[in-house]
Order: C-alpha cells, then structure tokens, then sequence
C-alpha cells in the first residue's frame, strides 16, 4: 500500500505527473489528483461505461483500468474534446439532438461513440445502437442519442469537405 | 410577443454537462475531506452479537468508525413521511445504523471514516461482526401465512398496513354476466439512476451550521426530515442538491445514511463523503413496485364493464420507507378503473413487512401498477368474450364530454379526449392493416402480437388539504420567485429540484415569453434549501404542472409592477398601457414606451417610484394546484415472438400521449422516450430477484438486466393537447407516462402473439425462457 509509484502521462495534450498507489484506478487518477471530474463512475463492473476515457486512441473504461497502466500514454476525457467556444461534432451533436437528460452518462457515452465515428463514419441507426452496447443510458431511451451520433457524423463530414475544399482551391496552406 | 411555449429550444443545462463541467455530488471536494464507507449486513435477517471495530481503527488512516450504539441520542431513525390513516399502519423507521437486529442484506450496521476511499474501503473488512442468522421471509404472501418469521416482533403478520377504499356489492359479481379475474404480479423493479447516491457533508463548529450537498429529488423535504434526524435547527441546515445524475424515485426518500455522514462531519469537525457504489445501491436504494394484484372485472356480454374489485398484496421490505406507504395504496388504488367509466370498484390493500430492502416511489409510483391490473384484465374481458381488444376499450374510455369525471375512486379526472388519442394511434400504427398482417404471419406459423393500452395517470398532487386528508406529510403546493435584476437579467427561483427534466430550459421559455426577452436572460436557481426558501421538489409529474404555474404566476406578478412603474413614468394610468415583446408602451402612441430592461433599472434604483410602491422588481407565488392533473395516452406495441426462443422482437412502438399544454416538444418527446424505455424494460427483463434466505441476486448490472440501446426500435413518439384547467399552463407533466403505459402496452402484445398457444398471462418480466417454457407446455401451467 506505502510503495508509490511516479507515473508521467498526457492528459488532454497535457503532460501530467503523480505518484500514486499501485492499485489507483485510472478513473480516481482523472477524477481526484487531476481534478478532471468529467469522467463519471456509475457501478463496479465496467457496465455503464460513464468512465470511458481515451487512452492511446482505444476507447477504454478507466473504472477497470489501473492509472499505473496509463503511464507513458496519452488520455483524452470529456474536458479535451472541445469548449463552448469549440465544441466537438459529437458534444455539438448531443446539444441540438437533445442526446442528454441528467448528463451524467454523456461524458462517457460521447467518448465511446467518438470511437465508432473514428472506425465507421457514416454508422447506420442498427450500427450505432450495437456500439451503444458498452455503457447503459438511463434517462433518454437512447433514441436521441443516436439521432446526436447521427448529427455528429454529418457534422465531421461536412468538417472534411470543407477542409478538402480549401485544400484543392490552395487556401489556408 | 416571441413565441416559446410550444417550441423545440436546445437544453440551458447542456453546455456544461457535455463538456464535463457539471457539478455532481462526487465532484465535489473540501479541503481536509474525509472519506466514508459502510458496513452493511451480509444476512436478510440477523442478531448482532458483536462488533468489535479495534482492528479498523488501527489500520493507519482510519479516523473514526461509528455503530449503532454510538449514535444513541445523537442520530435519531429516519421516520417514514407518508402516515396513511384508516389502515392500522404500524410504521417502522430505519434506524441510523442498526441495533439489535438486521432486517435485511444491506443494512447499515456500521461506518468507517478515513483519509481516503480507498483506506475506508480496506478499514470495512477489519470491522469484525458476530452474527445469528435468523429465518427470513422475502415474499408478501408467505410474509403473512402463520407461522412466518416476523421482521418486527411487534408487527403481528408483518402486517404493516391494510387500506381499503370503494365498495361493491358482492351481487354485482354474482348477477354479473362476465366476470374475468386474474391474479398479476407486478414484480419488483430497482430505479438505477447512474449516478447513485452520495452525500458530502460540512460543519462549522462555530456556528453550527451543517452542510450536506446529496442526490436529492426534494432538498427541502430532506431539511425538514434530517433536521428532525440530526436534532439540528432547519434554520443551521442546508441541503444543496448540486447537478444528480437522475432519480427515478429513488432519490425522493430519505435515508439513514446521508444523515449519518452528516453526524460524523458534525462530530469529527472535518467535512466527509460518502458515495455508494454500484453493488451498495443495488442494496440500500429503495427498490419499487413488488405488489401481486388480484383483479376481478365484472361487465355485460356486449362489452360494458360494471364493476372491478382489486386485492393488492404488495411488498414494502424491511422498514417503511419515506413515501412506502402511499405508493400501492393511495396512488395505485385511486386509479384502479383506469381511463374507463366503470361505476362502481373497490381496492384492498395488504402492505407488509419482509426481510428486503424497503420499496419506495420509482417513475409514476403505483400508476404503473394501477394501469397494469385494468389494462390487463380489460384485454382479458375482451378476449373472454371474443371481442377486439381495440373495440372493446372505445365501448368503455370516459367520452370527451363527461369532462370533468368523477370516478368510482371519488376523484375528479380534469380533462380529456380519449378516444381522439386512441384514434390517432390507431391511424399512426395503421392497426386494421396490422391485424391484417397478424393473420398472414399466424398461417405461416409466425407469432406476431399487437398490444394496446389506453392508460390515465394521477399526477401533480394537490390542493395540499388532501395530501393531509391522506396523511401525506408535506404540503404539496410549490414556490417561485422570479427576480429582475437592474439589469433586466431575471434569476427564477423553484422550490421544484429538477435532475435531467431540462426545467432550466422550459421555465425559461415560459418566463421569457412572458416578459418577451430572450431566454439567454434567464437562469434558473434550484436544488439549495439556503437559495429556494421552501418548496417540495421534483417528482410525481409535478415539475411543470405546479412548480411551472407557480413561475408563471411569478411572471404575472413581476408585470404586473412593472407595468405600474412603467405608466407612472409615462404618466398615463396603467389601463392606457400595453405591454409587448418586452415593450410597455402607451396605447395608440407606440414611440412613448419604455424597455422591460428600463423598468428593470427604475425598480432596482428607486430614484422615482410611484406612491406606496416599493423597490425593487419581484414577484413570487405559492401556487397551491386545485386538483391533481391526469396525462393520458394511448400506446400500442407490436412485437413478433420467435417460435424457437421465446425470444421477444419489439417491431414498433406507439406512443401517443396527452400531457396538457407541452412546453418543449423535444424534451417532452425526451421523457416519452426515457419512460418507455424503462416501461418496456420493466415488461420484458428488468427484476430483482431475492434467494429464498433474502440474498439480493440481481445485485449488479452483470445480474440485473438494464435496457440497452440495441433492444428498442425507434420509438413513435406523438402528443395530443387537451390542456388542463387545473393550472395556468394548461400542463398535465410527461415524466411518468411511458412507465405507466408501456407495460401493459407490451404483455398484451406479447399475449396476443401467444394466443395460439392458449396462454393468457405471464408475469413480468418476459423473458426467453419464460415465455418458451410457456409455449412447452402451451400455457398449461401459465
């Protein structure tokens, strides 16, 4: 329990560094040394999926991840994915789509669903429900949700055709 | 004036909560912050021989360990709040950790306070306990049979209430043409919020102050009740219910623990926290429903029903919990004849102690319970006498014109339009075309089924002379203030504690299209007994249809003084005034005006009021509803059962609810969803399961099955407005209709589907198993 261990890693770009016990959990590393309280715990058993994080670019959930596992790596939580004067397609998405009620899953759930968007782009309504699998939404029916992941999928297609646009006409270089 | 009541507006509360700025109970973090755990009862029924806490607290870190005995005349029980007289109700409180006994397996029977989580959690299995096991009862009915183990040794039967209300003769049953009778049971549900409980907790030792920031529904009813609890002035205790992260019911209740965590900040001088974890709430939160029913409808041959009698046997767990007593009483019995005109009716409660965790409110609190007997034995009826399940509901539904109703219950529905909302589901779901496709299906052997239900709901109790006439201990009225600052900015204040409803945005958009200022104008201040000066919380479909009325009243009251300053300004009488978009301008003359924002300033400085009018620009309102209010619908579910599995598809879903005026269609259409998926979970897996000796097996989210994204179609979700004369607003509330009508909605469907098989009920949930096993031996022993 005394034996501490000094770990180094990124957190939202961010080089962190702690000395922690061995046996911390990744999501009580975000949570109470780094002061990041936007990763949420919900059980024990890795259900809900409110403490999914990013670690290396693998959705994970830091509930069952110890933080000496994290060391060396790069994090990315709820607060790195964008503010209010930026946000992320996907927290865009959850605004206008209403994907979100007590919001205490949503960190989670948006992290989770930035994986999807990563592997499939353009998910249709059955894809996106199955990779709602990993975390339990209790208060939306999940329906919104998925109309927020929708709305987020057009948004960063529309962000990459722009983007190819100004590339093939040379601006912004 | 801009148009906001009606509309679809993106949620006030989103922005921080989606960029993980929220503020929940866990978040929250004081300096020299102290960490708590408990210790609870491994068994459903115990004697405590010994503790002996000397090894925890030597383990470095540990600060302090209370048990029972140590709270003796410094932490009262936490006393039930709902004292229903007329039932020989013998109320057991929760004591603030136990003494003597456990009653059942999760019951705190000690608490470790120390530096830290996790140093509190390793201190807990260094708490030694000597225990002798004792029998335990978790069934209602075995509870009462002689011979039972008694959970309290003065409960005789563990008999904690018996209530009954209406009359029928027993004639009407003889002489009857049809009586249709059926034993259902309505199985025991656990409300799973994600964010489960927790309490921090703060005292000032100079002036004796006490904080405690918890998961409440109702900060104000936990004030009143851990006052009592604490021994503490109201007046020194603050409860702050920050961001929670849902309720469901769960988090009306008032608890042992929050209390004990506040003692021991009070005691150690140091602030503490306390969150639950996963498996604890599985244990310590109320769980809900858990009543077997046993209804008897009795009506003609050709459909009409003439009476219904109801025995309801319902599980209450170990001790009577906050709102226990009300829920399969109260609220289930006054809606036992459901949307229909049935004359005459009776109900019998039994509520009874067992060695379980205690049972509470979970979304719509016996609603569901009350439109699950009547929509099932009505399909029943129907069936019996071979009449559609569709046909014989419009023969029964209370017509448009009898308007206000007064049921055999001896309450008075407010308004509605049931047929119309059966009708329109019925063209949403295109049922003709649906049976048509049934036949086809069961030719080749296929198990379609299409389920109907056409529920009504009792919600936003009130005038709060009733809630004393049924022992309610509260009031049930609600509070606002709506403050102008000089600015013109507007602080509205509620006594409601919304936790996911979205009320910032929709008490906004009632506000601001009153006032007509944008809505950015207006914050909501909610959740902190120290801000709010009383009020009764967030719950019952109460939100909007009290505590929003009670805003809008506010509003009217804030204009209304306006507008006085407003004319002495422009020297005109109040009547040569109009008030628009934000404009108070003399009639006719529209250059001589002056802003909203203007009067806001001329109120706040007070530099030329007119006489006998005081500064400031204020308006508040204690809005006491004269009626409960009832949201109705009509669902139907259509679902395709695997002949090889018993496995259940859901194909379509329609949900067509009338909620009164809606404020917000898509946060309405939000709750529809969240209701209907927890009404459906409830019909088709959700179940808490005991061992016969009282061990919890669906104790975590790997045993207890929670809704998943991928069991649902895309919900039809549609409204109608019949808008409600009780309040202002016209609101009915939207919180707790998918709850109540989903159910019944999806085992008529499943029932349906099993026709061939000749099998006419089975109890929730319906499961693959379940329903194979059915389809094995063709209904034989369903």
């Amino acid at each position: 329990m005394t034996c501490k261990k000094n770990i180094s890693l990124s957190v939202n770009g961010v080089t962190r560094q702690a000395e922690i016990e061995p046996r911390l959990l990744l999501a009580h590393l975000l949570r109470d040394e780094l002061n990041l309280t936007g990763t949420h715990i919900g059980c024990d058993t890795s259900q809900c999926g409110a403490c999914t994080v990013m670690v290396d670019g693998d959705v994970v959930k830091s509930c069952t991840v110890l933080a000496v596992q994290a060391d060396g790596k790069e994090v990315t939580t709820v607060e790195g994915l964008g503010d209010m004067e930026q946000l992320h397609p996907i927290q865009q998405g959850f605004w206008e789509k209403h994907g979100l009620q007590c919001g205490f899953c949503t960190p989670g759930v948006m992290i989770s669903m930035i994986g999807l968007l990563k592997e499939n782009p353009n998910p249709t309504e059955e894809e996106i429900r199955d990779a709602l699998e990993g975390v339990i939404c209790r208060c939306t029916g999940y329906q919104f949700i998925v109309s927020a992941v929708q709305h987020a999928a057009q948004l960063i297609a529309e962000g990459n055709a722009v983007k190819e646009t100004t590339m093939s006409t040379g601006e912004g270089r | 004036m801009a148009k906001l009541i009606g509309t679809p507006q993106k949620r006030k509360e989103d922005p921080k909560l989606i960029t993980g700025n929220g503020n929940f109970t866990d978040d929250i973090k004081l300096p020299g912050m102290l960490h708590g755990a408990f210790v609870r009862s491994p068994h459903a029924h115990a004697k405590i021989i010994r503790i002996d806490v000397s090894k925890a607290l030597a383990l470095p870190g540990v600060v302090a360990v209370y048990t029972g005995n140590d709270l003796v005349g410094k932490v009262k029980s936490v006393p039930t709040m709902w004292l229903l007289p007329g039932a020989d109700l013998k109320p057991k409180d929760r004591s603030a950790l136990a003494q003597g006994k456990t009653r059942y397996a999760g019951e705190c029977v000690a608490l470790v306070v120390a530096e830290n989580r996790y140093i509190a959690r390793d201190a807990l299995d260094l708490v030694e306990v000597d225990y002798e096991d004792l029998p335990a009862v978790v069934h209602q009915e075995a509870a009462l049979l002689d011979g039972a183990p008694l959970v309290h040794d003065d409960v005789a039967a563990n008999l904690a209430l018996l209530w009954k209300a209406g009359e029928v003769p027993e004639e009407e049953f003889q002489n009857a043409e049809v009586v249709v009778k059926q034993r259902l049971y309505n199985q025991r549900v656990i409300p799973n919020p994600i964010e489960t409980r927790g309490a921090v907790a703060q005292y000032n030792p100079g002036s004796g102050e006490l904080t405690i920031w918890c998961t409440s529904q109702n900060p104000h009813i936990h004030r009143m009740v851990y006052a009592g609890v604490l021994d503490i002035p109201e007046s020194r205790l603050q409860i702050v219910a920050p961001d929670v992260g849902g309720g469901f019911g769960s988090k009306i209740a008032t608890y042992n623990e929050e209390a004990v965590i506040g003692h021991a900040a009070r005691d150690l001088k140091r602030p503490v926290k306390w969150i639950e974890d996963r498996k604890e709430h599985f244990m310590a939160t109320t769980h809900a429903r858990d009543e077997v029913i046993e209804v008897e409808l009795a009506g003609k041959r050709d459909g009409t029903f003439t009476a219904i009698r109801v025995k309801n046997t319902a599980n209450l767990g170990a001790y009577l919990s906050t709102f226990g007593a009300g829920c399969p009483t109260i609220d289930f019995g006054l809606m036992v004849t459901g949307a229909y005109t049935i004359p005459k009716a009776s109900v019998v409660t039994y509520g009874v102690y067992t060695n379980t965790t205690p049972t509470d409110a979970y979304r719509g609190a016996g609603k569901p319970e009350a439109a699950f007997q009547i929509e099932r034995i009505v399909d029943l009826f129907a069936q019996e006498i071979g009449m559609d399940p569709v046909e014989i509901r419009q023969k029964n539904l209370i017509p448009a014109e009898a308007f206000p109703y007064g049921t055999a219950m001896g309450v008075s529905y407010d308004s509605g339009n049931y047929h119309y909302t059966l009708d329109r589901a019925l063209d949403i779901a295109d049922y003709a075309s649906l049976r048509a496709e049934q036949k086809r299906l069961r030719e080749q052997g296929k198990l379609l089924g299409i389920g109907v239900s056409t529920y009504v709901e009792l919600c936003g109790f009130g005038p709060s002379k009733v809630a004393g006439a049924i022992g309610f201990q509260g009031g049930v009225w609600e509070n606002s203030t709506v403050r102008v600052h000089p600015t013109g900015k507007v602080a509205v204040f509620t006594g409601t504690s919304p936790h996911g409803q979205g009320t910032a945005t929709t008490f906004a958009q009632v506000v601001a299209e009153k006032l007509g200022i944008p809505i950015d104008d207006i914050e909501l201040i909610s959740g902190d007994t120290r801000s709010v000066s009383m009020g009764w919380g967030t719950y019952g479909s109460r939100n909007t249809a009290v505590g929003g009325a009670a805003v809008a009243i506010a509003t009217d009251r804030v204009i209304e003084k306006a507008k006085t300053i407003a004319a002495h300004e422009l020297e005109v009488s109040v009547e040569d005034l109009e008030f628009s978009n934000g404009i108070f301008s003399v009639k006719g003359v529209p250059t001589q005006s002056r802003s909203f924002q203007e009067i806001a300033k001329s109120a706040n400085f007070a530099w030329n009021l007119p006489d006998g009018v005081e500064p400031s620009l204020e308006g508040q309102s204690f809005f006491d509803p004269p009626n409960f209010v009832y949201p109705f619908g009509a669902h139907i579910c259509v679902v395709e059962v695997n002949v090889q599995t018993g496995e259940v598809e859901l194909k379509r879903y329609i949900a067509v609810d009338d909620v009164g005026r809606v404020i917000n269609p898509l946060l309405a259409e939000g709750q529809v969803h969240g209701g209907v998926a927890q009404g459906i979970g409830q019909a088709l897996w959700e179940g808490a399961v005991y061992s016969d000796n009282g061990q919890l097996l669906s104790g975590t989210f790997m045993d207890y099955t929670m809704p998943k994204a991928r069991f649902f179609p895309t919900i039809e979700s549609h409204f109608t407005e019949t808008p409600s004369p009780v309040n202002p607003l016209g609101a009915k509330g939207v919180g707790e209709t998918g709850t109540t009508g989903a159910p019944p909605a999806v085992v008529n469907a499943v029932m349906d589907a099993l026709r061939p098989f000749g099998i006419k009920d089975l109890d929730m949930p319906l499961t693959p198993e379940k329903v194979w096993r059915a389809m094995q031996t063709r209904g034989e022993n369903a």
